[in-house]
């Protein structure tokens, strides 16, 4: 005779088997190339300010998540994600200290503080990164230029300052980006440069081909929304090819625009944050359109050269404006079958 | 309309789940063996429970009856096999309640003919006396659902019905029975056909069919005789489109509208297995007695298609098709929407279309539950395009009514498709069914509130 005593669970028995942890490893993975890119460009300074970024991140999680008494959540990889993109928005040459206290705000103000994983406003990040550009203005626009014949050998003078001391004095190896070089002097960088990363900037939003191989990679794998970054783009091209069709005097083509600057990391791996954007098919193109308004208007009009930060950082704070405004129509519902 | 023209017979988002048929989809129904005990339990279908009509220690013929309809929704009960009605008592059912019903010992040498009733003769019967004959039959959604079927088909006043839907689609991953029924019973379901165009006046029936049951779909258009108002259509594969509302729409392109039934838009579905057994008993008035269930699942070795009388017991279904000790969950169903069996003593009832054995190492049990993080993957999977990730979120928050009124929980049909498609591995389904548990809870409430004022 049968006696077995049987176990029991709730329908559905089967599930497709991607996992939350499975999904924030592969944007690991996919942020990867753009982080070896960096250290490839601009050398040890890169590499200590990514590394530096991503274990005051981690390490940042896991201490608040023991004093709240709570299981360490570091092995879901997002705190990982975070480090990883606020390193590769700062400058090579930014002071490793500031970077470390950059994690512990992106994590501890920017996600921890909102109750951790799936319940942050804004991408914590960003939320890093703005405090650092508050704080330290002078040290955040300070730009290194790229392929420095010595970059393996030495670092920036500025990366090992003490803290609250005054950095070294700024030395004449500094470069501007192109966004600066176009605002403040009319001087335009060659597509091929911007799209293949021979320029300077932070240490991640300068080789847009990485970055956007990254994102088809994901978007194949179904773990990003592809609407996003599309929206974005195709925002910010269209009203900058309008605005350079008035006048390619004043304003800059739209290719440079998508090129330059924090944009194609910002609109692929930023954006996209899940938690911090809608989650309605439709919501989520009014979010990529907003965010390329944004940009374009910080860009072209604001005091700043670079507006992809506070344009994703605005935008997330609507997300859930947007989710309850644009809901999509439930099936059976409003359009009324009239077939009699 | 129109709109919906340009989707090519499919309806909006739904899963691809594993098919898994193969195993049983080629084996023909086999007769399944009686067993020494058949326990019937009363309640086997929505709706009152069927009243006994025998006592302790009688005999019955197979096919007599033994317990009549308790009301309009409701169906009567008759005996699966010749034998002795050995006692009336409680017995298990698979909610974990205990329900009234009937222990029958069949008779060990029985030549198990069946008895005959009145046949419903399709060219004299009236709609009303062929839907007299099929609650008389007993016959109730054999697809799962197990609703009284001469409810469903009765079309209301004011209302008209156009197209006869039948349901041949069986989306559920490992379920074969629908599949072997077409192949094997096309008379049968064409004949329960012309019952149901004649009961609903339907001036057409479209027998709806996935792609991944191309045989069957030839082999009903071959026996279909020219100039026939039947049909057989054929749609893409695509979980939950078994569900009446999604295959409606998949091949009329109508929308049935929320809290409304496929009558709103002038439409009967009907199970092909049900069909068939409308076309079975109905000319010579018999009772339901058995059913097409697939047995599957790693565990079980001799997987296939049977015909087993109503009330066999599980544990001896399972001691015959030879489940190993390795068994972990037991399902009544597909493994998308079936129920978990808790105990052995359950008897197979009409509305089982399938048993699915998982050992441990199919049993997906997730070590961890992440928090929601707004993937949207949920989103895109539901069928009826609802927001489960804010719904599972509202339900945390226990704010019910908030689901009902705002985010159509009510709509909810429970088929699983976000709770398969969440990477945060969040119980969903089972969420919303416990809050449309406690809603309906409060609206039954409010209405004996307002009868006492």
């Amino acid at each position: 005779m049968l006696t077995k005593t049987l176990d029991i669970s709730t329908s559905p028995h089967i599930r497709q088997g991607t996992s939350t942890d499975s999904i924030m490893q592969n944007v690991v993975w996919a942020l990867l190339p753009v982080a070896l890119f960096a250290i490839f460009s601009f050398g040890l300074s890169a590499f200590f300010v990514i590394a530096t970024a991503t274990i005051a991140c981690v390490a940042t999680e896991h201490v608040l998540c023991r004093m709240a008494n709570k299981e360490s959540t570091i092995s879901d990889w997002s705190a990982v994600i975070t480090g990883l993109l606020l390193g590769l928005t700062l400058p090579p040459s930014f002071p490793l200290w500031m970077t470390f206290c950059g994690g512990i705000i992106a994590i501890g103000l920017g996600k921890y503080t909102f109750g951790g994983l799936g319940y942050n406003v804004f991408n914590p990040a960003l939320v890093g990164r703005a405090v650092l550009q508050a704080a330290f203005p002078v040290a955040i626009t300070t730009w290194h230029p790229a392929f420095l014949a010595d970059r393996f050998t030495s670092v920036a003078a500025s990366i090992f300052t003490f803290p609250f001391m005054e950095p070294p004095a700024v030395d004449a190896l500094t470069g501007a980006t192109p966004l600066a070089a176009f605002k403040f002097d009319q001087i335009t960088t060659s597509t091929s440069d911007l799209a293949f990363g021979v320029i300077s900037g932070s240490t991640g939003e300068t080789c847009a081909v990485l970055i956007i191989l990254g994102g088809i990679y994901l978007v194949a794998r179904k773990m990003m929304n592809w609407r996003i970054p599309v929206s974005i783009l195709a925002t910010v091209f269209l009203i900058s090819g309008v605005l350079y069709l008035i006048d390619n005097q004043i304003y800059p083509s739209p290719v440079f625009m998508l090129f330059s600057g924090g944009l194609m990391l910002g609109a692929v791996f930023m954006a996209t944050d899940m938690v911090a954007s809608p989650i309605t098919p439709v919501g989520v193109f009014v979010y990529g359109a907003i965010i390329g308004l944004l940009v374009v208007v910080i860009r072209i009009w604001g005091g700043l050269p670079e507006g992809v930060m506070y344009a994703i950082l605005l935008a997330n704070a609507i997300s859930p404006h947007i989710d309850n405004m644009i809901r999509p129509r439930v099936y059976g519902t409003a359009n009324t079958n009239d077939v009699s | 309309m129109a709109w919906f023209n340009f989707r090519n017979n499919s309806f909006k988002h739904g899963i691809h789940p594993p098919e898994r048929k193969r195993s049983t989809n080629g084996l023909a129904i086999r007769q399944f063996p009686f067993s020494p005990v058949i326990i019937l339990p009363m309640v086997q279908h929505i709706g009152a429970p069927s009243e006994i009509m025998v006592r302790e220690g009688q005999e019955v013929m197979r096919g007599q009856l033994l317990a009549k309809a308790g009301g309009y929704v409701s169906v009567p009960l008759h005996a699966p096999v010749s034998g002795t009605v050995r006692k009336i008592a409680s017995v298990p059912s698979i909610s974990g309640k205990m329900v009234p019903g009937i222990y029958l010992e069949a008779f060990p040498s029985a030549s198990q003919e069946v008895l005959d009733g009145t046949p419903i003769d399709l060219t004299s019967a009236s709609s009303d006396e062929i839907l007299q004959g099929i609650q008389d039959a007993g016959i109730v959604g054999l697809g799962g659902a197990a609703f009284p079927t001469h409810v469903k088909l009765k079309v209301p006043e004011g209302k008209h019905c156009d197209v006869l839907m039948i349901n041949g689609i069986e989306c559920e991953p490992y379920l074969t029975t629908d599949h072997r029924v077409m192949l094997e019973q096309g008379e049968d379901i064409l004949m329960g056909i012309k019952y149901l165009l004649k009961s609903t006046g339907a001036a057409e029936a479209i027998i709806g069919i996935e792609a991944n049951k191309q045989d069957a779909a030839d082999h009903l258009e071959q026996l279909i005789p020219e100039g026939s108002n039947v049909r057989v259509q054929v749609v893409p594969v695509k979980y939950p489109q078994g569900s009446e509302k999604m295959l409606i729409t998949a091949i009329l392109g109508r929308e049935v509208p929320s809290g409304g039934l496929p009558i709103d838009v002038n439409v009967v579905a009907v199970n092909v297995a049900t069909t068939a057994e409308i076309g079975r008993l109905l000319p010579h008035g018999r009772g339901i007695q058995e059913r097409v269930v697939t047995i599957t699942g790693p565990g079980i070795e001799k997987k296939g298609n049977y015909r087993i009388p109503i009330g066999t017991p599980l544990r001896f279904v399972l001691e015959q098709v030879g489940a190993d000790e390795r068994i972990s969950e037991v399902y009544m169903g597909g493994p998308m929407m079936g129920v978990a069996v808790s105990n052995l003593d359950i008897s197979i009832v009409k509305g089982t279309s399938g048993i699915l054995v998982f050992t441990k190492d199919e049993v997906s049990r997730p070590e961890k539950v992440y928090p929601c993080i707004k993937c949207g993957a949920c989103v895109d999977a539901c069928p009826l395009s609802l927001n489960p990730s804010k719904l599972g979120i509202l339900a945390k928050f226990k704010a019910y009514d908030l689901m009902a009124d705002e985010y159509n929980l009510m709509d909810c049909f429970e088929c699983g498709s976000c709770s398969y498609v969440c990477p945060s591995h969040i119980p969903l389904v089972q969420q919303f069914r416990s809050s449309k548990a406690i809603v309906r809870k409060r609206i039954a409430g409010k209405q004996t509130m307002e009868h006492a004022d």
